[in-house]
């Protein structure tokens, strides 16, 4: 190698280095757990690399020492020791620890089967093409209520989650908490997590769901209680109407038919509730950031942006009153 | 009358150990899953079944511990060395009896293996 091509890569590898290692940090990452079963899985993907590590090291250092050349040949009576106990015996051991170890972290991973867990809270989420459905069970005097794409919990409580599937079978899973569990239709499978940690967390569908599947993605914001039950409060109570331009666009052009906005428009359940939109981190399901633009983009022509997208194109109605929804939807809080 | 015969020759001894490994692998996950499924009409509780299925591979084990046993004394108890692959009656034997021994030994840590679970299971996942 000249000394050019070794500059060269010396050069480059601080930068490879850091994109490899950017991956291990971020909202989206199982190597920086913010939940309880995260952090169990994170600790056996340790564990198993580690290991692995020193086996390949091991497997590799007798490859090369079993290449070089020129030295005594070993018996044929030791060689038979060295594959029956190198071969069979250490690998039997370690794997057993290994399935012991994996079977007995279960538990942790879905500790809602234990009898000493309390009965958590459940919130349904449905997945739906291609957008998440949440519903909130009524809490301490709070009514319950219905939101899309955002899910909020508490940090340090355990929720339990009732996941179904209203067309084709998705999959719920926020990297940084825990998870993953299916969602079929049909069925209600359940799954708990306990956030340990306050942050703002993405999780994406992990079943291939149709076209748009890499566009169907919620946030997750985990809050202390305080806030949460402020947060609770304020979606439970609704929107009061304004009696603006946009929401009345909104109605008029049919948008309140499939899109609820609690306390301002009938309730509509075809499309994702956009009650408090306005707090939501990303438009179409974590699409895009929830800018004022971007709404509108998404109103003129959702399958542009979201192939397959049930929502129809509005292109049909003149730009200014699009940007008269879109101030409507910016105000929503 | 002996419990055993003196000499085993059939080729059906070889499968003893992987035969047990099956049965025990279909019977537990069967027991499991018929349990889990009826978990509310049935008469007995999880600890039961567990403890019911610990003595089922117990049973296996030792049926497999015997197969080798078997085999170990078909391979004379170890004093020939292996390949065995002269075209000799007695090399057949010896053959299979030390390839029944190795399969003996591959069935035990396969029932161990499924068992592992059968022990740290906490309930049927609803």
């Amino acid at each position: 190698m000249t000394n050019c091509s070794k500059r060269k890569i010396s050069g480059h590898l601080p930068i490879a280095v850091s994109l490899v290692l950017a991956g291990c940090t971020g909202s989206q990452s199982t190597l920086d757990p913010a939940g309880q079963e995260a952090a169990e899985v994170h600790h056996l993907f340790v564990v198993m690399v580690i290991g692995g590590g020193f086996i390949w090291l091991a497997v590799i250092g007798l490859l090369l020492h079993s290449c070089r050349g020129q030295r005594q040949t070993w018996s044929e009576e030791g060689a038979g020791r060295l594959i029956a106990w190198g071969g069979v015996a250490f690998p039997g051991v370690v794997l057993f620890a290994l399935l012991v170890y994996a079977v007995w972290l279960m538990p942790s991973v879905r500790p809602w089967l234990a009898r000493t867990v309390p009965e958590p809270t459940q919130i349904e989420v449905t997945g739906e093409q291609f957008w998440w459905r949440i519903r909130y069970p009524a809490e301490d005097g709070v009514a319950g209520f219905e939101t899309s794409n955002e899910l909020r919990l508490p940090v340090g409580e355990r929720v339990a989650f009732s996941l179904r599937a209203a067309d084709v079978i998705h999959s719920f899973w926020i990297p940084s908490l825990g998870g993953k569990m299916d969602m079929i239709p049909g069925r209600t499978n359940v799954l708990s997590l306990l956030p340990t940690r306050t942050g703002v967390f993405k999780a994406p569908c992990a079943e291939f769901c149709g076209t748009s599947h890499t566009y169907m993605a919620f946030s997750v914001v985990v809050m202390e209680r305080e806030a949460y039950d402020d947060w609770r409060r304020k979606q439970a109570s609704g929107h009061q109407p304004e009696g603006s331009e946009g929401e009345r666009l909104f109605i008029h052009h049919g948008c309140a038919a499939c899109h609820s906005v609690r306390g301002t428009t009938p309730v509509a359940a075809l499309g994702p509730d956009l009650t408090h939109f306005a707090e939501r981190e990303t438009v179409g399901a974590g699409t895009l950031a929830n800018t004022r633009e971007n709404v509108g983009r998404f109103i003129r022509d959702p399958s542009a942006i979201k192939p397959g997208a049930q929502m129809p194109a509005f292109d049909m109605v003149p730009q200014g009153e699009i940007a008269a929804i879109s101030e409507f939807l910016a105000g929503l809080r | 009358m002996r419990l055993f015969p003196k000499e085993v020759e059939s080729l059906w001894t070889l499968f003893t150990g992987p035969s047990i490994w099956a049965a025990h692998f279909l019977g537990c996950s069967i027991a499991v899953a018929v349990y889990c499924e009826k978990a509310g009409e049935a008469p007995i509780t999880f600890a039961q079944m567990r403890l019911f299925l610990v003595l089922i591979t117990l049973l296996a084990l030792a049926g497999i511990v015997l197969s080798a046993w078997l085999a170990w004394r078909q391979w004379g108890f170890g004093s020939g060395d292996p390949p065995h692959d002269a075209p000799t009656r007695e090399d057949r034997l010896l053959f299979q009896g030390f390839a029944t021994l190795l399969l003996s030994g591959l069935s035990f840590v396969a029932v161990l293996f499924v068992a592992v679970p059968l022990v740290l299971i906490e309930a049927c996942q609803p």
